[in-house]
């Protein structure tokens, strides 16, 4: 074991050029909640092989409690992030973006290590960047395409905006590492909801890599809290806790799109089923996480002809 | 004299106090002293916006805590401003919830006795069942001990059969030992309560400030077999602490105060961290406060 970790240490520095006798300090991949770096409260880790050095990660391996903390953290920001303009949020999405283009050969070896090849790791990450870009685009632009005037017979100005459902727990892909991780929660943050993200396992080194990007991008704390762990575990408080307005669920899998549905069903919560293979970026995906707000406007003619108080 | 006025070890205090928050409680003491903790608060508003409907609002909120389950315990009192006591007696329409009231100026508490008492009065002839004194503060601190035990005194005989709340506001008392001052001199002079804060001063109650009166309560009920009551104000917010506290009184002062005779919370936003904590050990899901009523 020793020996794995020191060769994993050596490949380390080898990629990233430090030749200085210093001997690399393996990261602790810690769950993020409330824009703070917490531990798992249940005090339990996942060992996780890097297939690229055969050295030992050590994941969280997060429980119904950490969720519970996340809800409360997502609830909390939610009022704020959703007050954001538009504008800001955008702004904020691109800072990730920029943030993230810094950092590609960390997020590229992290892949690799979770058994993604450097040809198929450097794609997923570039694809990320552009998936950032692209939702950056649309959040100030999405209400626009969203919202409608609506024709009455009465006297009224009726118009529908869209606004965010509110805390939105998701289950990202198996298939993708960082673009399908990101593709499955920013337009829902975008859209002004707070998230809450089980990370795929083997891909959750870079899920927490990642949250260091949204940690010195101005966004929020609490707007995207990401818990890593096992699926099977973590499903139920992902479905059934009532701070909860929606649920993203990626899978092929029809006993657990059953049991999700059934579970979302105790306050009715909106369930979007995705499937990756259909994966695409698109505005909406913004929408299925919006609910539909219409106004009836009072509106009269000069004369008052047709008004009807 | 029955009291010794012992000089209060701030340490040990924390300390004790940090033990309490280590208790291990099984799942059916939790649900039994989450009902307990509700059946204990005494719902409040003190703002200068309140409306007779926010009032009524309130009382609804006392009467029926969460309509989903019906067969939880009231609350122990509903506390106002005297100018809407009647309001309140109102539209708790003979439940056994009691109308407390805040007097004497609160929450300042700076204006001379006389009008202090009227304010009492008024408050009693309104109907109020309890009477939440505040005492001064200015007085206390230059030394004034006479003063603070004798305009308590006062505000009892103002009082009738109202039971006496006195509101020491500890976050203005700076010391531990002052704290233990206060509250003897508040027993002394007759109170039937004692209260640590008016949740207009940052800090409210705390755990130690109300461990130094609880034990104040107890070496006066071993030298005269009276029981005083104790209500923590202010801050108290979530279940979990309000669980804490409950520990602490049972530690301290026994079975005797573990029910709304002796023991209250002082509290707006506790009531529903109490319903979500109770609908959550009844359905095993965690609970989001968009499903229960404002109050």
């Amino acid at each position: 074991m020793k020996d794995k970790q020191s060769k994993g240490a050596a490949n380390l520095q080898a990629n990233y050029k430090i030749n200085t006798g210093h001997t690399a300090i393996p990261k602790t991949y810690k769950l993020y909640i409330g824009g703070a770096f917490p531990r798992t409260e249940s005090g339990r880790y996942l060992k996780m092989k890097n297939k690229k050095d055969n050295s030992i990660l050590n994941i969280s391996h997060g429980s119904k409690k950490d969720f519970k903390a996340a809800a409360a953290a997502a609830r909390s920001a939610l009022g704020g992030w959703a007050k954001r303009t538009p504008y800001n949020r955008a702004q904020i999405t691109y800072r990730i973006a920029e943030m993230l283009e810094g950092r590609k050969m960390q997020f590229v070896a992290e892949l690799e290590a979770a058994g993604v090849s450097k040809n198929e790791a450097q794609k997923d990450v570039e694809a990320a960047i552009d998936l950032l870009v692209y939702y950056t685009g649309w959040a100030d632009k999405f209400q626009q395409i969203y919202s409608t005037v609506n024709p009455v017979s009465e006297p009224y100005f009726n118009f529908s905006t869209g606004v965010p459902v509110g805390v939105v727990s998701v289950i990202a892909p198996k298939e993708s590492g960082l673009w399908g991780f990101l593709a499955a929660f920013i337009p829902a943050f975008v859209g002004g909801n707070t998230v809450i993200v089980l990370a795929e396992e083997k891909f959750s080194a870079c899920a927490i890599s990642f949250a260091e990007v949204l940690n010195s991008s101005d966004v929020p704390g609490g707007t995207i809290n990401i818990i890593t762990g096992k699926r099977k575990e973590l499903l139920a408080p992902f479905t059934t806790h009532m701070e909860v307005n929606s649920v993203i669920l990626y899978t092929e899998d029809k006993t657990e799109i059953i049991a999700v549905q059934e579970s979302a069903a105790v306050n009715v919560k909106r369930t979007s089923i995705r499937h990756f293979a259909d994966e695409k970026q698109s505005p909406y995906l913004i929408f299925e996480t919006l609910e539909t707000k219409t106004t009836w406007h009072p509106m009269g003619g000069s004369d008052g002809g047709g008004a009807k108080y | 004299m029955p009291f010794k006025t012992p000089k209060i070890d701030r340490v040990g205090i924390q300390e004790r106090c940090a033990k309490f928050q280590s208790r291990s409680l099984k799942a059916d003491t939790k649900k039994k002293l989450l009902r307990l903790a509700l059946n204990m608060v005494d719902l409040t508003t003190l703002e200068g916006s309140d409306t007779p409907g926010k009032v009524k609002q309130l009382c609804n909120k006392a009467i029926l805590p969460h309509g989903a389950l019906p067969n939880l315990p009231q609350v122990a009192a509903v506390c106002v401003y005297p100018s809407q006591v009647k309001t309140a007696k109102k539209a708790l329409n003979g439940a056994k919830i009691n109308v407390a009231s805040v007097a004497t100026v609160f929450p300042s508490g700076q204006a001379k006795l006389s009008i202090k008492l009227d304010d009492t009065r008024f408050a009693v002839d309104e109907g109020a069942d309890e009477i939440d004194m505040v005492i001064s503060r200015g007085e206390f601190l230059r030394g004034n001990h006479n003063y603070v035990f004798d305009e308590i005194a006062a505000v009892k005989e103002a009082c009738g059969k109202a039971r006496l709340k006195v509101i020491l506001e500890t976050g203005e008392l700076s010391t531990l030992d002052n704290v233990r001052k206060a509250s003897e001199i508040a027993i002394l002079a007759g109170a039937d309560f004692i209260k640590t804060s008016t949740g207009k001063i940052q800090p409210a109650a705390t755990m130690p400030v109300t461990l130094v009166m609880l034990e104040t309560i107890r070496d006066y009920y071993y030298s005269t077999g009276i029981k005083i009551g104790m209500k923590p104000a202010g801050g108290i917010s979530n279940a979990k602490l309000a669980l804490h506290y409950l520990v602490m009184v049972s530690e301290t002062l026994g079975d005797d105060w573990m029910n709304n005779n002796y023991f209250r919370f002082g509290a707006s936003s506790l009531a529903n961290d109490l319903l979500r904590q109770i609908v959550k050990q009844e359905s095993g899901l965690y609970q989001s406060k968009d499903y229960f009523s404002i109050g």
